[in-house]
């Protein structure tokens, strides 16, 4: 027995900042105050909290210590471990309270969270199947196998009305449906790890956190459509995940949890994992089965539908990694209960990646329905630097944003679609009011048109149009014509693209210029950037009454633009100027401005 | 994707020809396994070559143009050699949103290079990455394995100089 349990993030986010040397000089100081048969150290998936990485919890205080460095560690041991006195000037801020600390689930950040596919991440040692199956693991795929039919599993998932969180948000109890009847001599089973959407990396947290219950449903799905073998195709920018997973299906094997006649129930399924090579596209599902079938990752057209015939020409299923991460709760809990929580359509929780300018960046898990007003200034803390909320993106290149008059809106599926956003993979990017709206598309234009295939023409060349247009537009040589050409040429590509990639890539355009369609104007008519971003658009100036003439500007300029004398108004020469900015960071009066 | 395409003699011995050819004899039998392929052939060579594309086209049996498509296809396989150490700066949304792009101009400016260059003497290259879903630490960059977070521009200098043992 342990009487204390060091829970250390072993996610991306903290691993990158040193959370696998900070558990190596705790077991080095545990060991030093012969205290490692007393004091438990577990290395877990992600907390969520990614902000305060690198993040140590330690139970059963519950101490939660964030932003901690390997020289806290002797201290932490010490004082903490040895004496059991809480070393609070570590402790994360909102947990401390009057003579007291709080639990993390009181704080603002996890009090409106409901973690259904992240419950045991942050929770449990992800290479270890014993503490996954202490927490229920295996249990539903074992009462699949026993108690179920696979018609009734594929009644289960319906009744919960869960649906996709790739992207487009097909009803999954349907998919299977559809699936399961169609005869073949070879079904396959695969989920989509190919998080490709830049901003969101909920799929990567529950790989690398919990990776045997994504095992557990794939074996699910495979019993419920009839299928043997599955896939996962995961990016190979995720190393950890993909280590973490191998070595779940390897341990799995040796358990007899895949394999052949699993539980004694006649019932066989085996996976192996598949590396992607960094094609946005692949994330699109028959994209990613031509990429597993080892061919360049071109989308096919559709009919036939996967679900007739899919990877290698048979009957696929294919499910995102957060979707399955919902399945095992769902045949554990109940349909009902799935479908208690969330909107009327839109059932159960969602994870979000929050990002950008917010305070609490991290992954946050929330009901359906959960308004953007709450994400962001509840759980994600505000904005930072008492700067303004402007707008939040989901949805990533094929998304849209969400301007700040909208901030009530309650979000799930249909309220996304309703106003030209997606929910897309999860991803949340919050913007404030120095954030240029016309810059934001045509960033994400550029995405597109790198990760356009090229197998379709409206695809590949109108993207690469739309980007030119807005490159145009930023440079300050639009007109108005542009603008009503680029919205035209939007609704093009929409309608004529062969795959989702195509059919949503103008969704950045439309949805900025549908709520900030004065930015757009602003750049045509007064060649002027609103937000100050689009730099042929700026100029630089001296505000004659604050400035010292301390000639630090003048110094710094690397072109020499800026002259003056000593205790002197200095002069900005645009001309010269290149805009890099370095003398309005070298200014300690505030008194040169962009315009 | 527009891919450079190095103009630079290949060097490979016949250490890593051996390897490639052991690599290649696991996965002959199931032609799905191209990727797998290239994929270890790039941890051996660094990069795919021509000559490497050849060997891998010859093994498998499949057409060189098949392997050239794939190569071209993917962000992750290079046509060019890497530096010793690579700089690779996440110009993901996050990133993007909180200044990677002028990060990734300092670096450029500081080293003389472009994207998917390699400075003359080998030892830096330069490259911008599609988010490594560090985004809690944006921006971000890293440098071969390490990976560093929360930067500012005036942080580019410090970061260059531990590498230039």
């Amino acid at each position: 027995m342990y009487r204390s349990h060091v829970l250390v993030c072993g996610g991306t986010g903290c691993t990158s900042s040193n959370s696998l040397k900070i558990i190596d000089k705790l077991e080095e100081e545990l060991a030093a105050q012969g205290l490692s048969e007393e004091v438990k150290v577990v290395r877990t998936g992600c907390f969520g909290l990614c902000a305060l990485g690198p993040i140590m919890v330690v139970y059963p205080e519950g101490a939660f210590y964030s932003r901690v460095t390997v020289e806290d560690i002797p201290e932490i041991v010490s004082e903490h471990l040895l004496k059991g006195r809480i070393v609070t000037r570590l402790l994360y801020d909102e947990t401390v309270g009057k003579d007291e600390i709080k639990s993390l689930n009181e704080t603002d950040f996890y009090k409106k969270q409901v973690r259904v596919a992240l419950r045991n991440c942050g929770v449990i040692d992800p290479e270890s199947i014993d503490e996954y199956i202490a927490q229920d693991g295996y249990q539903a795929l074992a009462k699949c196998l026993t108690e179920y039919t696979p018609e009734q599993v594929i009644q289960v998932i319906t009744d919960s009305g869960l649906r996709g969180r790739g992207g487009g948000g097909f009803p999954t109890g349907r998919k299977w449906a559809l699936c399961a009847p169609n005869k073949a001599p070879q079904k396959y089973v695969v989920c989509n790890a190919d998080e490709g959407d830049p901003g969101a990396f909920m799929d990567r947290s529950v790989l690398e956190g919990d990776p045997h219950c994504i095992v557990e449903a794939m074996a699910i799905a495979g019993y419920a459509i009839g299928a043997t073998k599955g896939f996962v195709y995961v990016r190979a920018e995720y190393p950890i995940a993909v280590q973490r997973l191998q070595i779940a299906i390897d341990e799995a094997r040796a358990y007899g949890l895949l394999g052949k006649d699993i539980f004694g129930s006649g019932f066989d399924f085996d996976m192996e994992i598949r590396l992607g090579a960094g094609a946005f596209v692949c994330g699109e599902e028959t994209a990613l089965m031509t990429s597993i079938e080892g061919n360049r990752g071109e989308p096919r057209p559709r009919p036939p539908y996967p679900a007739v015939k899919g990877l290698f020409g048979m009957p696929t299923v294919e499910n995102n990694v957060e979707t399955f991460a919902n399945v095992p709760q769902i045949i554990l809990r109940g349909a009902e209960w799935f479908a208690s929580m969330g909107t009327e359509k839109s059932k159960g929780t969602k994870v979000f990646a929050l990002g950008g300018k917010i305070k609490h960046t991290g992954l946050v898990e929330i009901p359906m329905g959960t308004t953007l007003r709450e994400i962001v200034e509840e759980i994600g803390g505000g904005i930072p630097n008492g700067k303004k909320f402007k707008a939040a993106q989901t949805g990533g290149p094929s998304g849209g944003c969400i301007p700040a008059s909208l901030i009530d809106t309650a979000i799930d599926y249909d309220n996304l679609i309703a106003l030209g956003c997606m929910m897309g993979s999860g991803g949340m990017i919050v913007m404030d009011e120095d954030t240029c709206m016309v810059d934001i598309a045509k960033f994400f234009l550029e995405f597109t048109v790198d990760e356009s295939c090229g197998k379709c023409t409206p695809c590949r060349v109108g993207t690469k149009r739309l980007l030119e247009k807005l490159d145009k537009i930023t440079k300050g040589n639009g007109t108005l014509q542009d603008i009503d050409d680029l919205e035209e040429l939007c609704h093009y590509i929409k309608e004529n693209s062969l795959c989702g990639l195509g059919q949503t890539a103008p969704n950045p355009v439309l949805s900025t210029l549908h709520f900030f369609r004065d930015e757009y104007v602003a750049h045509v008519t007064e060649k002027r950037c609103p937000a100050g971003v689009c730099k042929s658009l700026l100029s630089y100036a001296v505000v004659a009454e604050k400035c010292k003439g301390c000639t630090a500007c003048a110094r710094v300029c690397p072109v020499g633009a800026i002259s003056g004398t000593v205790k002197n108004p200095h002069v900005i020469d645009t001309s010269k100027c290149i805009k890099c900015g370095a003398c309005m960071e070298k200014c300690r009066f505030g008194a040169i401005v962009k315009r | 994707m527009k891919k450079k395409i190095s103009k630079l003699p290949f060097r490979g011995t016949a250490e890593q020809e051996r390897q490639l050819h052991e690599v290649i004899g696991k996965y002959k039998s199931d032609p799905s396994r191209l990727m797998t392929v290239m994929q270890e052939a790039q941890e051996i060579y660094g990069y795919l070559p021509i000559e490497v594309q050849q060997m891998i086209a010859d093994g498998m049996n499949v057409p060189l143009e098949k392997v050239y498509g794939v190569a071209t296809f993917y962000a992750q396989f290079a046509l060019s050699p890497k530096g010793v150490y690579n700089v690779s700066v996440c110009l993901g949304t996050a990133c993007y949103v909180k200044g990677a792009g002028d990060l990734f101009n300092k670096i450029s400016e500081k080293l003389g290079i472009g994207a998917d260059e390699c400075t003359e003497d080998g030892r830096f290259s330069l490259t911008a990455c599609r988010c490594i879903g560090a985004c809690g630490l944006a921006p971000v960059l890293t440098v071969n394995n390490d990976v560093y977070g929360r930067l500012t521009v005036d942080d580019v200098d410090g970061i260059l100089a531990k590498y230039n043992d």
